[in-house]
């Protein structure tokens, strides 16, 4: 039994070390966030480079780094959120976890749309949510607005994502701000009216596409480019919907500085760095979301695409009505 | 009764275990207390049906697929001698180590129609090749099945290589057929032990998020995330979470049912499997055969196409597995020998004493299970940070010190979590083993003098390896898999890897996800061929009584 217990001391001494080990150091900017590792990082560690302040993340599910955030409360150790859907961000601001922010260079690099109008936080990338067709069974000119693909031409031709993904509640979301609630009802009810194929993933979606299951969907406009990169000829493309209308449903990844933390101004410069030109083409780029920052191009596949009209209503509209989607979608037995 | 006569320090003990792992589930209970009826209306008037009534219809088809699977190739492996046998019986735990959203995952991306089977299907026979959807319930309870019966069949293998020869014999002996003495039986005989199994397999499913939610099937966990993260009501969110708790109250009543009328039988030498008529020629074969064909698609086929994927081109570059490896190592390994210990201070706890009130309390403490990973990890670190916060600002009044926050964010609080969430793995296995340890060897222990502390040092503790063991393996095999505690309550920087496989699926990169993945089950793999070589019948003289 002797060696079972030193070995268990072993590794309860390997955990306390470790924790030991982590909390040394100079001050260090700790980020929470909830965009992955994946083609974030040359990013920060280009920001390191530059401003000789060492950045350290916690990493997890929007869901879970939020609660961790919450919980921690005025004792947190994070200085920054970066996270993923601007009904996140606003969710944050509204629990008071994120401080107002009066940044000059802010202000200047990001459009007024991307960010909270209170400036809690500032969207950094842009990622279209909209209509992607097969360009073997589909022309454009059947295409008109996310209503329309309630039209009975596409009966058992439509692929969806549920509405338990947060993608789909806040392009409801901002559609019921712009459009109220009884017209998102009306939409919402004849896609269901057209029995779409649900399919979990928006990769899934436009490989379903591709593969002839359905005709038409609603995904992410990163998630084409990324397959496009790997295949050019992916016989899918994207629709700009309701450009005489409200616009393309755009939504951000964004971050904004803790209510409580402990390098303030380091935080704010982070951000800064962030949504300047340097850094918006690595961090939009990497990823094949569009620069929040006007004044960057946004990578080759998406500028092959045009340019479209975005919504104008702001992103912080999507978190304001995601609550309000939820239930629509309940009633309309929109899954 | 000596050995009766001081049940304090197992009753302090378990009562103050249960309450410490009671407290994060009645943190999440105590939303109750406030009224969200418009949420419930909300639901009532809409989705809460179809959500109880799929959450039923999944748990009585995993019940029964995964039950039978366990069961039917646990009898298969122990009472018939067949080409491969020795090796089925171990290698049949093997989809244990596999993560359920993996296998879910696997199976998704091979079956659905732009997936490799349907494509090459409609070059061959055409457009018009309609076929199954996998994404559907069968889909669900079929790649669940897969990934639970694991359960079942280990806690039924060791039920019936320990079943005497006597009943079996009697009952052929009165003119039953195999058949017949089968159900009539063997079956009855080894229920408690089956129920157990089921009952975990059961908590897991009503736990599942990840695996449900790629099948786009719709269960109460469904319901609790869309409350939770669409509508921001934690409060009715934690309420929905209340009425899964009570599903799994109901699981373990159902499985304590199963277990009151249990019968001893005593193995005289020979065991039932040894007085069991064999297969002859073809159809020992055709046991081979079933063998082969449920390992090759629960494990083969998802672990070769894992390996495919991780040869691949990728996208993107996984971060370090060495650390993560050593990180999900450690952790497992700690918690297992946590929730076992615990567990069987519980077991003894139950064991020793007839207060209801503690065994109720036992009971409640194992309900983390089949909670959903996050509303427990909740739980915990409402707790956890609770607790850091007053620490803190006492410590920061009395020396003027800020110590940050103690537990939340460490290896301890994480560990705490994971306890939390499976200790009814280290108990339910060391219950169902030590009460099939008769009570009537403690009395007789004690009847000669032996002080309780011998009786289980050197009794039960023997008796017992088996459960014991097989219990952590199976707890370490769940902490390797497991996301949502990890995520929110592990300290900055500790990845494990299940969190290396979350970094690339939650950006879609499942083929990038593969190598992580393999390495889960490559780190498992161990750990269930230790298990099953335990489970192995054994013949020393203490085990034949059961």
């Amino acid at each position: 039994m002797t060696w079972r217990w030193a070995a268990a001391a072993v590794m309860c001494a390997g955990i306390v070390g470790a924790e030991l080990a982590g909390a040394q150091g100079g001050p260090t900017l700790v980020v929470y966030s909830s965009r992955a590792h994946y083609g974030a990082e040359p990013v920060f560690d280009a920001f390191t480079k530059q401003t000789g302040i060492p950045v350290k993340f916690f990493t997890g599910n929007n869901n879970e780094v939020f609660e961790r955030l919450r919980n921690e409360g005025a004792r947190t150790s994070a200085d920054v959120l970066l996270t993923v859907d601007a009904g996140n961000l606003w969710n944050a601001a509204r629990e008071g976890l994120l401080s107002q922010v009066d940044s000059p260079v802010l202000a200047r690099n990001i459009p007024a749309h991307l960010r909270d109008p209170e400036n809690r936080w500032f969207g950094l990338a842009v990622r279209a949510r909209t209509i992607m067709y097969s360009t073997a069974r589909v022309k454009p000119a059947e295409l008109s607005t996310y209503a329309a693909l309630g039209d009975p031409r596409w009966k058992g031709r439509l692929c969806l994502r549920t509405s338990t993904n947060t993608y789909n509640q806040s392009l409801l979301g901002a559609a019921i701000k712009q459009d109220g609630e009884a017209a998102v009802e009306k939409m919402v009810r004849g896609w269901v009216a057209n029995n779409p194929t649900y399919i979990n993933g928006d990769t899934q979606i436009l490989q379903a596409i591709a593969a002839g299951q359905c005709d038409v969907g609603i995904t992410n406009t990163y998630y084409l480019a990324r397959l496009l990169q790997k295949t050019p000829d992916f016989p899918v493309a994207p629709f700009w919907p309701d450009q005489q209308g409200g616009g393309v449903h755009v939504n951000v990844s964004g971050a904004g500085v803790s209510a409580h933390a402990k390098n303030r101004e380091a935080a704010i410069a982070f951000i800064e760095y962030l949504s300047s030109a340097e850094a918006q083409a690595t961090l939009a780029g990497a990823s094949f979301e569009y620069p929040a920052n006007p004044a960057v191009e946004p990578h080759a596949i998406l500028k092959k695409w045009g340019t479209f009209k975005p919504q104008a209503i702001g992103v912080a509209a999507a978190g304001e009505f995601q609550a309000t989607a939820v239930k629509l979608a309940d009633r309309a037995g929109y899954r | 009764m000596t050995a009766y006569a001081r049940p304090a320090p197992w009753h302090a003990s378990a009562w103050l275990l249960a309450g410490l792992v009671t407290a994060p589930i009645a943190a999440v209970a105590l939303n109750l207390v406030l009224p969200r009826m418009d949420v419930w209306r909300h639901l009532a008037d809409t989705i809460l049906w179809e959500l109880t009534w799929n959450t039923a219809v999944l748990l009585a088809s995993v019940g029964l697929c995964a039950g039978g699977l366990g069961t039917g190739l646990a009898w298969l492996v122990v009472a018939y001698r067949f080409p491969g046998r020795r090796f089925f019986e171990w290698a049949l735990m093997l989809p244990l180590a596999i993560p359920g959203y993996v296998m879910g995952f696997v199976f998704v991306a091979l079956l659905e129609y732009s997936g490799p089977l349907q494509t090459t299907m409609r070059a061959v026979i055409g457009e018009s090749s309609r076929m199954f959807d996998i994404r559907s319930g069968w889909g669900l309870v079929a790649v669940l099945s897969l990934v639970l019966y694991p359960y079942p069949y280990l806690m039924a293998r060791s039920a019936f290589a320990s079943m005497g020869a006597a009943p079996v014999e009697a009952a052929r002996g009165l003119g039953l057929t195999p058949r017949q003495t089968f159900w009539r039986v063997v079956l009855p005989l080894a229920r408690p032990a089956i129920a157990v199994g089921v009952a975990l397999a059961l908590m897991e499913t009503l736990a599942d998020f990840g695996t449900v939610s790629l099948f786009d099937y719709r269960t109460y966990t469904v319901g609790i995330y869309r409350v939770w993260f669409g509508m921001f009501d934690r409060v009715a969110a934690g309420q929905l979470a209340v009425v899964l708790l009570l599903w799994a109250l109901a699981l373990l009543a159902l499985e304590r049912t199963q277990r009151r009328r249990r019968q001893y039988t005593q193995a005289h030498g020979r065991s039932a499997a040894e007085v069991w008529p064999q297969l002859a020629g073809a159809r020992a074969w055709i046991a081979t055969v079933i063998c082969v064909a449920v390992l090759g698609v629960a494990f083969v086929l998802p672990l070769s196409t894992l390996v495919w994927w991780s040869l691949s081109p990728a996208l993107a570059t996984p971060s370090r597995l060495g650390p993560m490896v050593a990180n999900s190592v450690i952790l497992a390994s700690l918690a297992a020998f946590l929730c076992v210990a615990a567990g069987l201070v519980l077991a003894y706890a139950r064991r020793r004493t007839s207060s209801r009130g503690l065994r109720v309390a036992t009971e409640i403490a194992g309900l983390g299970y089949a909670l959903p990973g996050s509303v427990v990890a909740v739980g915990v670190l409402a707790i956890l940070a609770g607790a850091d916060r007053t620490i803190a600002d006492v410590v920061q009044r009395l020396s003027g010190r800020d110590i940050g926050l103690l537990a939340t964010g460490s290896g301890i609080g994480l560990l705490f979590a994971y306890l939390v969430r499976f200790i009814a793995l280290g108990f339910h296995p060391t219950e169902a083993g030590l009460s099939s340890i008769p009570r009537s060897i403690d009395e007789c222990a004690a009847s000669l003098g032996t002080p309780p502390r011998r009786v289980v040092r050197e009794l039960h503790l023997p008796l017992l390896r088996t459960a014991l063991t097989a219990a952590a393996l199976l707890v370490f095999l769940d902490v390797m898999k497991e996301l949502p505690a990890t995520m929110l309550i592990r300290p900055m920087g500790w990845d494990t890897l299940a969190i290396g496989v979350w970094q690339m699926t939650s950006e879609a990169l499942w083929r990038e996800a593969a190598l992580p993945a393999l390495t889960i089950v490559g780190a498992g793999l161990p750990a269930v061929i230790c298990l099953t070589h335990l489970g192995s019948p054994r013949r020393f003289p203490a085990e034949e009584i059961s």
